[in-house]
This record gives C-alpha cells, structure tokens and sequence, in this order.
C-alpha cells in the first residue's frame, strides 16, 4: 500500500508534466483534471496512513542511504503533502478556467505547473540536503516560467530578476551543503545530527549553516532580500501568484527551518538567532507599510507576503535555547502560520484575480462601490483577511496565539508586540480595500460576475483558512506523532 | 451531545445561519428576508427564555472542546450571561422591526442585515463565553461584523467613521490580547468563576496582576466608551439610526462594560481585585467619565450626537457600580445594563423617527414636533425622564440601588456624582423634551414624509413605544421575580456565593 502511495505521489507530477507537454492547453487542462485527482487521493492516502501509525522513513526504490535516496515520512511532511495538494489543485483548477486559452504559450503552464508540484513533494520528503537542492532549483526553474509565461516585457523582467535571486540563493545554499559535506562526511540531516550528538561542536559548520541559511532566505525573500518578490509575485497570473506565494516561498522556509530545528542548538548562536527574529519583524513592518502605499491590488498582496513571511522566522529566536515545551509551542505556532498563510494567501490572490475581471482594473480605487453588487469574489477576499490579519477565529488567530504564549513563556515579550503591531499593521492595509469597496460612487454600475466555478475555488480556500482556528489542535496532533522505526543515519 | 450542550451553540447558530441565509438570498426577496430576520429573533428569543428559566432552576449548559493546544473553547449559560443573552434577544426583535421599516427602499438592504444578524450572533457568543480566550473570539468579530454597518451610507463622512472606529476598536483589540495571552502564560486557562480565582493570590505576581488588569481595562475600555478612549463613539453617529441604537443599547458598548463585569467578578474576583486596589481607580475614572461627557452632552446641537455623549456617560454607571465592591452597588451596576438598554434604545429610536419622518437632525427644528409625532415624543419623553432618573421609571431604580450601595460602603462622594450627573441629565434633556411640548412649530418640517392616519410608518412606532412602555413596567414591577431587578440581585448571590 505504502509503495503504491509513494510511488503515485512522487512518479504522477513527472509523468503529468512529460503529457502534457505534449498536449495543448484545453487537453492539458483535461489531463491535469486526471492528475490532480490521483494526487488528492495518493496525499490523503498517505496523510491517512501516518496519521493511523507514525511516521517512517522510505527507501526510494529499495536503495538505502548513503547510495539511494532516503525519504523521511514523517507527519509534519504529509501535513505539507497534503496542504500542497489542496491549494495546488485549486490553483490548477481555478487556472484552468482563468487563463486565456488562445495564447499559444499558455500551453506550457501545464508542465512548469506539474515540475512544480514534484519539486514541492520532494522538498517536503526530503532527507538529505543534496536532494533537498534538486527540489529546491525544480520548484525555482518552474516558477520562474511560470511568471514569464505572463508573456508582457515587465513579467520578463520581473522574471530574470527571480531567476538571478533564486540562483544566487541557491549557490549560497549550494556552498553551505559542500563545507557540510567536507566537515561531517555526509548529507543525510539525521546522519549530521548523529555526528553532532557524540562529538563536541567544531567551529567551521556554523558558516556553513549561516551560508545555507542566508540563500534560503533569499529564496523565502526575508527582508532585506524580498525586493524581488512583490514584481514577480504582482505581474504574474493570479493563480501563479497564488501558487507563488502560497507554496513556493514556504518549500524554502521549510528547508531552513529544518536546518535550523536540526543544528541550530549546536552551529548556531543567540546573536545569529535575535538576528533572524529581528530581519523577520523588519518584514513585518516594513512590508506592511509598503502594502499600504500600493496603488495596485495585486501589488498589496503581494507585499503583504513579503511581511507575512516575516512572522515565520520568529521561528529562529523562539526555539533557540528554550525549555521543550515552549520550542513546541513555537514549532506549532510556525507550522500554522504556515498553513494558514498559504490557504489564506492562495484565496486572496484567486479572489483579487476573480476581482480585477469583474470590474476590468487592477487599481484599489476601482473597487469603489463594488460591495453593492455583493460580489462573492469579495467575500472570500474579507474571510481570506480575517485570517491574514489573524483575528478570530481563523487559523492566523490559532498560530498568533501559540506563538505569543512562546514570546512571553521564553520571557521574549518583544517578539508579542511584533506580533500585534503586524496584525494592526495587515489591519490597515486590508480595510483600505475593503473601505474601496464601500464608498457609495454613483459612476461605478457596471459589474461583472465571473462564472461560478472560479468564484467558488477561493471561497473553499478562504473557508479552510478560516476553519483551520477550530481543528488546528487535530491538525497538530498529527505532525507530534512519533516515528514507527528510527532510519539509518 | 445532550440537550444542555446544544442550547448554547443554538442561541449563536440561529442569528449566524440567518446572515447566511441572508447573503444567499437575492436583494429583491423582502418578504422572504424580512421572514427569515424576524423568525431568527422570535426563535432565538424562545431559546433564550428557556435557558432563562433553566438558569435560574440551576441548570448547566455549556460546551466546550479544545480549539487551540492549551486552550479551550467554551460556551456556558450563568446567571451574568444570560442578562446580556435576554437583552441582546429583546432587543434584537425589536431593532430588526424597526430597521426594516427604516431601511425601506433603500439601496444594500442584504448587505446590511447580513452584517446585521452577524452582529447579533457575535452579542450571543460575548454573553455566553466561558473563558476570556471564547470572549476575544466574540468580541473581534462584533468589530469586524459593526464596520459594513458603520460605514453603510458609504458618504465620505460614514468612510471616516469607520476608520476611526477600526483603529479605536482594533488596537483595543490587540491591547486586550495581549493582555489575555499574558494571564494565560502566567496562570493558564481560566475559566469565569463566580467568586474569580486570585484570592489571596502569591504576592509575586502582584505587580503583573496589576499591570494586565489596567491592561484588560484599556482594552475593554475602547467599547466600553471609557474616559479617554471614548472618541470613536460621537462619530459613529453617521451610521443609520437602527445601527446607532444596537451600538449603544446592546452591541458595542455593552461588550465592553460586560468584558469589565467578567474581568472583575469571574477572572479577578471582587475581593482579590479590591485588595490589589485596582478598584478604587476604576471608580474614580468611571465617576469622572459619568460627569464629563454629560457635561460635554449639553453642548451639542445635532440630537444623535447628544445622545452619543449620554450613551458614554451612561455605561460608566455600570463600571462604576461594579467598581464599587458592595453587593449592592454592584446590582445597580448590573442592573444598569439592561435599564440603559432599554431606555437608550428607545431615544435612538425616536431620535430615528424625527430624522426619517421630518427630516430633524438638530435640537434646534425639533420645536413643536409633539404635536406633529405624538407617540414618538411620548416614547422620548419617557425615554429622557428615565435617564434623568425620575421615580418610578427604569433610571431611578439603578440611581436608587446604587445609591444606597455606596452608602453602604461608606463611599459618599458617589452620592454627588449621582446627583450631579442627574442634574446634567436634566439639562441636557428637559429642553428637548420642552421644545417638543410647549414651542410652537417654525414654519415647515425640513423634509417631511407622510403616513396617511399615522404619524409614520408603524414598523418605525411600535419599537420605540414597546420599549417605552418597558421603561416603565421594569420600573415599576422591578420586585417581582425575573425582573432585570430581581435578576441581577441573584447575580451578586451567587457571585458571592460560589
């Protein structure tokens, strides 16, 4: 069964991606309804099966470490496996529709849209570090044409700037992985980690740890290296956009907080780990207040990104040198953050997608009145809100909460008032649309409603957004399992 | 899950699925709109009288299950919870009668009772938290669901509002998180229990029980219209009268006095709040807002305005009866909330009436409209002299009780407050209530509507004179059993009996 499901998770987004290169857009579109059907059932099916017994490592092909490739199953993973299958699939569905079918090059969104999906399954699998960088530059290469296939001369642009940022970032990481590899004699993470236990730390694989770290956070656009985002992430088609913010940032995220979860007691130190924090709070602030100056909507979810993802590097300094329980709570609060803000974010960009045809602007202004003709596209953009602004009862209120229980149990009060000034913050930059929307402007009475199918995708994701505040204990109960059987090192 | 489990979600989901509802339906279906509004309230005020008569024969409800690690998610039915819980369902039936008839014609009207019954919903859910982690849940919400109705008009002015509202309310908000997250990290989950739970706390934790407490106050504070958080409130004005009467009657400014009551009585307890001398402040802030808003109220000319002022020194009597430490202090204090209710309501609902009918905003056209408006001015006449305090009226029953609970408790200054602040009741009030009688009328009304026999539209009279009538029932019969009196007087029993 285990086989079945591993090889349909890992082997279906390869071979999807070989079809439908071959296919133009409408039987891309049709293959992909296949696919993405199959990877629903395989995610569920393994998030099911760690659910019922724990986590376990997977020899790809029956080869062991160091020769073949070791997956590491483990509920954090399959948690990610399916939050990936959830807002890939709406974002492949809602682009299916969305995207104008005539443009001869929008037949290559199928592809770079399936190498994406098997390069964010490997990074979450992931055991080693070389095989974490293969997944790492798929996702990178595909999202960088999936943002050209915007086809004007600014989305070329915004894309080369990805693209120079995401190999520099890469090469960084890339260097950190080779002093790691000449320290310790190995890629495997558990493998380091056993070496770390017996032997006293040497002084060496903190730079390499810092070079990882730093190209990971030019990946995940950690201020002050996010100026590439807010271009690539604006200029691209909203369910790209989506896909981007929602799942593409977070793969290197991931990485670098399970580098740091694995080493940072022992390679790192308090000062790198305030430092972190404080970058983090940085993006907060400062991505919030340049989301409030943008003119154009996908522009301010896109900044908004930009200072959610700050909040996730609270992560560094809240689990570093504190008592288990309260590196838990952090742990859990950051993995909600995660998983709220991708279900969250993916819905804002759909729904501003299905927002800007309705009313033919890309511009704030233009929503003037709008709310009048009630659009639904709307209401899914304020409950998408609810939970980026984490207030009540959303899965951003469940994740701020654990994660201000963190800051004051560890008697770090400062990163509490960083959380709320950023929800005030994200407060201001929201209600500013929402504000559009209400001014009575008697010009404004043409109004278009989009068709149903692409209405509904965002509103389905905003409502999980929302839902995920009362099961997140369920869902985190899932990721605290405990492995089956311990992998080679 | 038994009966005693469901009760509680019931009373929230009824007004929730009636705002769905709502939204689902088309902005043309009145008659289907107006039925599901007003079968909502008539159902949810069925639930909610039973759960009345269960509470007081001792019965549990409540649920709860665990939302977040460490914290959980309750709903429970007590004494205190079902004072808010009967207002917000009387008033509610009575606010959507009168917002119907209000709104008729105008444009937004599924916009506008969404939002509404979502209001409503977050009300129930305040009244019924078990714990002050279910209370913020509420309480946020109730921000977000007033805004669209704040700013319905969708004018400049109603634009501004609403953004003075959000950063008020919004950074309360997350002052009051703050101070919630760090009760929680420090003591745990704490549920309301009559009788609280720092008595005799460890005096090392002294000095930060001290700090979150002022902390939770400046967060209450902002929608209990606290002196000098209160600066949202005047504006707030813009939005539509039957808007204007929920914010002050039950919704907003309640949540705040309420969050204050369930700070001090079911979190902190009366005797260990006394001891930290966290009260005696309170009080003296309470008084000063009591006195100087009333004193501010005089000189406004716009009517709502005056009765925003009023509305702010009004709630400050519920804080400062609770502040007050005695039993009986803390009945008038109680009582309050129910007695300003019903009387702010029907002013805000005449004040809508005047607007509507004859196009009167300012103090000054009002002269003569007795004779035009009968019913209205009589149900205002009432209204004013109850805030003034007038015996037997439902105001002279909370000045009264309050009163002599501070004379109980040797706190004689409260005794000038009261007076004063009922001599400044009666100048703000007793000229408008004499021009509406004894001016003759200045030439033509600004924009006047006609009704046929009536004098206008009867969805706008009933309310105003159903509650005027209250005014006076509450007032008179407040010894009988399951009177807002009588209630609140089995609070404090069993608050200080736990």
């Amino acid at each position: 069964m285990t086989l079945w499901l591993m090889a349909g998770l890992l082997f279906t987004p390869l071979a999807w991606a070989v079809l439908t290169l071959l296919t133009d857009f409408v039987w891309g579109r049709r293959v992909t309804w296949v696919g993405i059907l199959v990877q629903v059932v395989v995610s569920l099916g393994l998030w099911l099966t760690v659910a019922q017994n724990g986590g376990f490592y997977y020899d790809l092909g029956g080869w062991g470490a160091p020769l073949g490739i070791e997956l590491r199953v483990d509920g954090l993973a399959v948690t990610f496996v399916l939050l990936t299958a959830a807002v890939a699939s709406a974002c492949g569905l809602h682009a299916g529709v969305y995207i104008d079918q005539h443009k001869s090059w929008h037949r290559y969104f199928w592809p770079l849209f399936w190498f994406l999906w098997s390069g964010l399954n490997a990074v979450w699998l992931g055991g080693d570090l070389f095989n974490l960088y293969v997944g790492l530059e798929l996702i990178s290469l595909s999202a960088v044409g999936l943002v050209a296939l915007g086809g004007k001369a600014n989305a070329l642009r915004a894309s080369i700037r990805y693209l120079l940022a995401a190999l520099l970032g890469s090469l960084a990481y890339l260097l950190g992985v080779a002093l790691i590899y000449g320290q310790f004699g190995t890629l495997s993470i558990a493998g380091v980690v056993l070496w770390l236990d017996n032997h006293s730390a040497p002084a060496g694989p903190g730079l390499a740890l810092a070079l990882m770290i730093t190209g990971l956070a030019l990946k995940t656009a950690l201020f002050p290296l996010h100026r590439w985002l807010p271009p690539a992430h604006g200029i691209a088609k909203s369910p790209v956009s989506a896909l981007l913010s929602a799942l593409v940032v977070k793969a290197s995220f991931y990485i670098a907080a399970r580098l740091w979860l694995a080493f940072g007691e022992s390679l790192g130190s308090l000062a790198a780990a305030q430092l972190v924090g404080l970058l983090g709070s940085a993006a907060v602030v400062w991505g919030s207040w340049l989301a409030c100056k943008q003119v154009q909507l996908k522009q301010v979810v896109a900044y908004s990104s930009v200072a959610q993802i700050g909040y996730l590097f609270l992560l560094f300094p809240l689990t570093y040198s504190v008592s288990e329980p309260i590196s838990l709570q952090a742990q859990q609060g950051i993995t909600l953050q995660v998983i709220s803000h991708a279900l969250a974010k993916a819905a804002m960009f759909l729904a501003v997608g299905n927002l800007i045809l309705s009313v033919g602007s890309n511009r704030v202004d233009a929503l003037a009145g709008v709310s009048r003709f009630l659009p639904f596209s709307l209401f899914s953009f304020g409950l998408a809100g609810v939970s980026l602004m984490s207030l009540p009862p959303s899965g951003g209120f469940a994740a701020k909460w654990l994660l201000l229980q963190a800051s004051l149990g560890s008697g770090q009060w400062w990163w509490a008032l960083v959380l709320l000034a950023g929800g005030l913050l994200s407060a201001a930059y929201l209600f500013r649309i929402y504000r559009a929307s209400f001014a009575e402007n008697p010009e404004t009475d043409r109004f278009y409603h989009p068709s149903k199918s692409l209405e509904v995708i965002p509103m389905v994701l905003a409502v999980m957004a929302l839902a995920l505040g009362f099961v997140s204990e369920q869902v985190l109960s899932v990721m605290a399992l405990p492995f089956e059987e311990e992998g080679a090192p | 899950m038994t009966l005693e489990e469901w009760m509680p979600l019931f009373a929230l989901m009824i007004s929730l699925v009636a705002s769905l509802v709502i939204f689902a339906l088309p902005e043309k279906g009145y008659v289907r709109r107006t039925s599901v509004n007003l079968g909502a309230a008539l159902l949810k005020l069925v639930v909610v009288v039973v759960m009345v008569w269960g509470v007081f024969h001792g019965v549990n409800y409540g649920v709860s299950f665990t939302m977040v690690p460490g914290v959980t998610f309750v709903l429970k039915a007590d004494a205190l919870s079902m004072l808010f819980a009967g207002l917000s369902a009387v008033l509610w039936l009575l606010t959507t009668i009168y917002a119907v008839g209000y709104l008729e014609d105008s444009p937004n009207r599924r916009r506008f009772f969404g939002f509404f019954s979502l209001c409503v919903a977050s009300t129930m859910g305040i009244a019924l938290a078990g714990n002050l982690f279910t209370f913020f849940l509420f309480y946020e919400m109730l921000t977000l669901s007033t805004y669209p109705l704040v700013v319905h008009r969708g004018t400049a002015k109603a634009l501004r509002a609403g953004r003075t509202y959000l950063i008020y309310t919004l950074t309360g908000g997350a002052v009051l998180l703050f101070a919630i997250a760090w009760l929680h990290s420090m003591a745990g989950d704490l549920p309301f229990r009559d009788g609280g739970h720092f008595v005799g706390a460890d005096p090392d934790i002294h000095g930060s029980l001290i700090l979150i407490f002022i902390l939770l106050m400046a967060g209450l504070g902002v929608k209990a219209a606290l002196f000098p958080l209160h600066g949202w409130l005047p504006q707030a004005m813009v939005a539509p009268a039957p808007v204007s009467a929920l914010l002050h009657a039950v919704a907003v400014v309640k949540a705040g006095a309420f969050g204050i009551v369930r700070v001090v009585y079911d979190i902190y307890g009366v005797e260990a709040s006394s001891a930290l001398g966290l009260l005696e402040p309170l009080s003296w802030l309470a008084a000063f807002t009591i006195l100087y808003a009333s004193t501010r109220a005089l000189w406004q000319a716009d009517l709502k305005r005056r009765l925003a002022f009023s509305t702010i020194s009004q709630v400050s009597y519920i804080i400062l009866g609770i502040a007050l430490v005695g039993p009986l202090a803390a009945i008038g204090g109680l009582v309050h909330l129910l007695h300003q209710g019903i009387m702010k309501i029907t002013l805000f609902f005449c004040a809508g009436n005047y607007a509507e009918t004859l196009g009167i905003h300012r103090i000054d056209e009002m002269d003569g409209a007795g004779q035009r408006m009968p019913g209205t001015s009589l149900a205002f006449t009432i209204g004013a002299f109850g805030m003034i305090g007038a015996p037997p009226l439902a105001g002279f029953i909370t000045k009264w009780v309050m009163g002599s609970g501070a004379l109980a408790v040797d706190m004689d200054w409260v005794i000038l407050v009261l007076v004063g602040s009922s001599l400044l009741n009666a100048a703000y009030f007793l000229p408008i209530v004499h021009r509406l009688w004894f001016r003759e009328v200045k030439g033509s009304w600004p924009e006047e509507r006609h009704w046929g026999r009536l004098e206008t539209s009867p969805w706008l009279l009933w309310p105003p004179l159903l509650t005027a009538v209250a005014t006076v029932v509450v007032g008179v019969l407040a010894s009988l059993p399951f009177s807002p009196l009588s209630w609140a007087e089995l609070i404090v029993l069993r608050e200080s009996s736990p």
